[in-house]
C-alpha cells in the first residue's frame, strides 16, 4: 500500500480530500524530460493530453475526477475554471505527477508521462501559498532546482549564478535577492515561486490558484504580468482558477469543470457567449434564470411571451437564462415583471438589484431612474438563452 | 509594473486593545494577592530546593565540594551518565525524526496507533519500564537463558542502562516535531519533489531545516531527562559502584551513607545541567519564536 500524504493546506477540494500520492519511486533518475540549452528561455512548448483521467480519494464521496480528457496545445495558456471540489486542483496535480490517477494516462507531447515520477517530468509547480524554502535567500530558493539536478547535468556555479540573475530581472526582483521570503510581500513572494519554477527549464508550467491569496489590486497587476511572461517565454501553461474574470482574461482557452466532468472547452468569447450548459452560463457570469416554455417559435414565461425562439433551440419546459446587461428597464409587451430590491450608486453608474417574478436570485441591472426597494419594474430582454430544463 | 503592496509582516494593533486590557484587568489587591501567591509557590517549590542543593554543596566550604567530584566512584558515574546520554539522545533523535516524518508527512494505517505508543513511554512509570527489561533480558527472563549461553550481558551492566533510558526519553524528540511538521504541511516538500529533488535531498534541505529549531529543543529536552532518569535506570543497573551506577543513582547512595557534601555536590551537578538546558531553551525560544510558533513568516 502506498504512503500518502495528509493534506495539510485547506485546498478546496471535495469532502473526501485527504491522502495525496507521494511517489517515491526512481528517486535518482530524477532529471527534467526536456534537456535543453541553458541559453534560451522561450521554450519549444510541449502539446499535453490528458485521457479520460479517473480519480477518487476514497470514502463514500464521489470521484474527483470522472474521466476527463483534456489536450493542451503546445505554447497555450489554458485555465482550468470551477467551483470548489470540481476537481481542477486534481487535474492539475495529476499533470504534475503529485497526484496518481486511478485510470486513464498522461502524455507530454508523445511521451506517456503517466507513471514518470514528479521529480522527472520536467514541470514546474507554482502553489497558491508560495511553498517558498523560508530558511533559504530568494537566490538559494530560484537556484534550487538547479542545484537539485544530478551531478553531471547540474550546472556550473558560475551559470547557476547568471541564470537566477537572469530569472530575477524577468520577474523583476533584480534587488531582492539576498532577502529571505519572510521578508517579501505577498505578490513577490508569487513572482519568486514562479522565478523557481521557470529555473529547471520546465516544459509544462502549471499554476495551481496562483494570485488566490493576494489582494485585489496585486491580483490584478500580476494577471497582467503573468500574461507577459507567458508571451516572452512562449511556455505551455496551465491554471488553476475559481475566478471566471481571472480565466477570461488571461487564458486562451478556458476549460470550465464541475463536479469531476468538464462542461466546455473553449476560447474566452466561446463560453461567454455560447455556454455549452446551463451551469458554464451561470459560471461564467451573473445569471437570472426563470422557468420558461418554448412553443410555436415562441420563448414564454407564465403564459406571457419574451422573445422569439431561435432556431434550434428545444421545445417545451425549459430553462431561460438571462444576463443582467441585456436587461433593460422597458415597457409593453415582451417584458418581464420584477421588484426592486436594492438601489443605489456605483463607480459605474446607478444600479438597481431586481428580483424577476419566478426567479430565484435577483440580479442587478443598469438603470438611470432612482428607485425605492418594493418598487415594480418591468425589464426588456435584449438577448436570452434556454436550456432543457433539468 | 511595480509591486503595488505594501508588505505588512505585523498586524496593525487593534484599537480595541486598550479598552479590552481594562476590561481584563482585576482589581488592585486581588493583583498584588495573585502574584504573592504565585511567587510563593514557586520560592517554595522551585527555587528554595534548588538553592538547598547548592546551599549543602557548599556547607563545608569548596574544598569538600571538589572533592566529591575528585572520588573515582563519582567520576564513573558522571562518565556512565555522558555515555548513556551520548547513546541515547542521537538514538532518538534519529527514531523521533523517522516517527514524526512519517505520522506528519503520510496516512496510513496504524497511524494513530503509533502515536498512541509514541506517548506510552510518558504514561507507564519508569519503574515499570525499567521492570520490563528485566522480565524480558533478566536471567530468569524470557531472553535470559538464551543471553547468558552467549555471553551477552544487558541486566545489571550498561547495554540495560541505555535501553531503559532510550525507552524514557523516546516521546520527547517526536513530540516536539510532530505538531510543528503537521502545522507545516507538505507544500513545500512538493514543491522541491516538482523541482526535480530526490526525497532524501527533500528531507535535508528541506524538511530538517524547516523543524530545525524544534528539533534542537526536543534533544535538549531528551538530554536533560536522559542524564536524570532515576527510576527505570535505578531498576536495571544494579548499582555496582564504578561500574552500573548513574549520577542519580549514585547521589543517592551518597545519601542513604549519610555523606551529604558529595550527595549534594553530585546533585549540583545534575542541577546545572538542568539551569543550562532551561537557559539553552529561553534562548532559543527568544531567538527563534517564530520558527519554533511553526508560523515562521512564510
Amino acid at each position: 500500500m502506498p504512503m500518502r500524504w495528509p493534506d495539510a493546506e485547506p485546498i478546496e477540494m471535495t469532502a473526501g480530500f485527504a491522502p495525496t500520492a507521494l511517489s517515491l519511486r526512481r528517486e535518482a533518475s530524477a532529471r527534467p524530460v526536456e534537456a535543453s540549452s541553458a541559453e534560451r528561455l522561450r521554450q519549444a512548448g510541449t502539446s499535453v493530453r490528458v485521457d479520460r483521467i479517473v480519480k477518487s480519494y476514497g470514502g463514500a464521496g464521489p470521484a474527483a475526477l470522472e474521466g476527463v480528457s483534456l489536450a493542451i496545445e503546445p505554447g497555450e495558456l489554458l485555465a482550468l475554471l470551477g467551483p470548489s471540489g470540481s476537481g481542477k486542483t486534481t487535474l492539475l496535480r495529476v499533470i504534475a505527477g503529485l497526484e496518481i490517477p486511478d485510470g486513464g494516462r498522461v502524455f507530454f507531447g508523445s511521451q506517456d508521462t503517466t507513471d514518470i515520477p514528479v521529480q522527472s517530468r520536467g514541470v514546474g509547480f507554482v502553489f497558491q501559498h508560495y511553498a517558498l524554502f523560508r530558511h533559504l535567500t530568494v537566490f538559494e530558493n530560484i537556484a534550487y532546482g538547479l542545484r537539485s539536478r544530478p551531478r553531471a547535468q547540474r550546472p556550473r556555479e558560475d551559470e547557476i549564478r547568471r541564470r537566477v540573475e537572469r530569472l530575477l530581472e524577468l520577474v523583476q526582483l533584480p534587488d531582492l535577492a539576498k532577502r529571505f521570503p519572510g521578508q517579501l510581500s505577498g505578490g513577490q513572494r508569487q513572482r519568486v515561486a514562479l522565478a523557481r519554477a521557470l529555473a529547471v527549464e520546465p516544459s509544462v508550467l502549471l499554476l495551481d490558484e496562483p494570485f488566490g491569496a493576494l489582494d485585489a489590486q496585486v491580483r490584478k497587476d500580476l494577471r497582467r504580468w503573468l500574461r507577459e511572461i507567458h508571451r516572452e517565454t512562449g511556455q505551455t501553461t496551465i491554471f488553476v482558477t475559481h475566478d471566471q474574470d481571472e480565466a477570461l482574461e488571461l487564458a486562451d482557452r478556458i476549460a470550465i469543470l464541475n463536479k469531476g466532468r468538464i462542461e466546455q472547452v473553449g476560447a474566452p468569447h466561446e463560453v461567454q457567449d455560447h455556454p455549452a450548459s446551463r451551469f458554464v452560463m451561470s459560471f461564467v457570469g451573473e445569471t437570472a434564470r426563470l422557468s420558461a416554455e418554448v412553443a410555436g417559435g415562441e420563448v414564454r414565461v407564465a403564459g406571457r411571451t419574451v422573445i422569439a425562439a431561435e432556431p434550434g433551440w428545444p421545445q417545451g419546459p425549459v430553462d431561460l437564462c438571462l444576463r443582467p446587461w441585456d436587461l433593460t428597464v422597458g415597457q409593453g409587451a415582451g417584458t418581464l415583471p420584477g421588484t426592486v430590491r436594492e438601489w443605489r450608486r456605483t463607480g459605474r453608474g446607478t444600479v438597481a438589484e431586481i428580483l424577476l417574478d419566478g426567479a430565484e436570485a435577483p440580479v442587478e441591472v443598469k438603470v438611470t431612474d432612482v428607485y425605492e426597494p418594493g418598487d415594480r419594474v418591468a425589464l426588456a430582454v435584449g438577448a436570452a438563452r434556454v436550456f432543457p430544463r433539468g | 509594473m511595480s509591486e503595488t503592496t505594501v508588505p505588512s509582516i505585523r498586524p496593525p494593533a487593534r484599537p480595541a486593545a486598550a479598552s479590552a486590557h481594562a476590561a481584563l484587568t482585576e482589581p488592585r489587591p486581588v493583583r498584588i494577592a495573585l502574584t504573592v501567591l504565585a511567587v510563593a509557590f514557586l520560592g517554595l517549590f522551585l527555587l528554595l530546593p534548588l538553592a538547598v542543593v547548592f546551599v549543602e554543596a557548599l556547607s563545608k566550604g569548596l574544598g569538600p565540594y571538589f572533592a566529591s567530584f575528585a572520588e573515582p566512584d563519582a567520576l564513573a558515574a558522571v562518565r556512565l551518565t555522558l555515555l548513556v546520554a551520548v547513546i541515547a539522545v542521537p538514538l532518538n533523535v534519529v527514531f523521533g525524526l523517522c516517527a514524526s516524518w512519517a505520522i506528519a508527512k503520510f496516512d496510513f494505517r496504524g497511524r494513530n496507533l503509533l502515536i498512541t505508543l509514541i506517548d506510552l513511554p510518558f504514561s507507564v512509570s519508569p519503574v515499570v519500564a525499567g521492570l520490563i527489561y528485566v522480565l524480558i533480558f533478566g536471567a530468569q527472563g524470557l531472553l535470559g537463558p538464551f543471553l547468558q549461553r552467549h555471553g551477552i550481558e544487558i541486566i545489571f551492566a550498561v547495554p540495560g542502562i541505555v535501553l531503559a533510558t532510550v525507552f524514557v526519553t523516546f516521546p520527547f524528540v517526536a513530540r516536539e516535531l510532530i505538531p510543528l511538521m503537521q502545522d507545516q504541511g507538505t507544500t513545500d516538500e512538493e514543491a522541491a519533489l516538482t523541482l526535480g529533488a530526490s526525497p532524501w535531498r527533500v528531507f535535508r534541505t528541506v524538511t530538517l531545516p524547516n523543524v530545525r529549531w524544534a528539533l534542537l529543543y526536543g534533544v535538549l529536552l531528551c538530554n536533560a531527562r536522559a542524564m536524570g532518569e532515576f527510576g527505570a535506570v535505578s531498576v536495571v543497573s544494579g548499582r555496582i559502584r564504578g561500574l552500573t551506577n548513574t549520577m542519580p543513582l549514585h547521589v543517592e547512595i551518597l545519601y542513604n551513607e549519610y555523606n551529604y557534601v558529595a550527595a549534594f555536590g553530585i546533585a549540583s551537578l545534575l542541577a546545572l545541567l538542568a539551569l543550562v538546558t532551561l537557559a539553552g531553551k529561553s534562548f532559543l525560544e527568544w531567538r527563534h519564536a517564530d520558527a519554533l510558533a511553526g508560523r515562521g513568516a512564510h
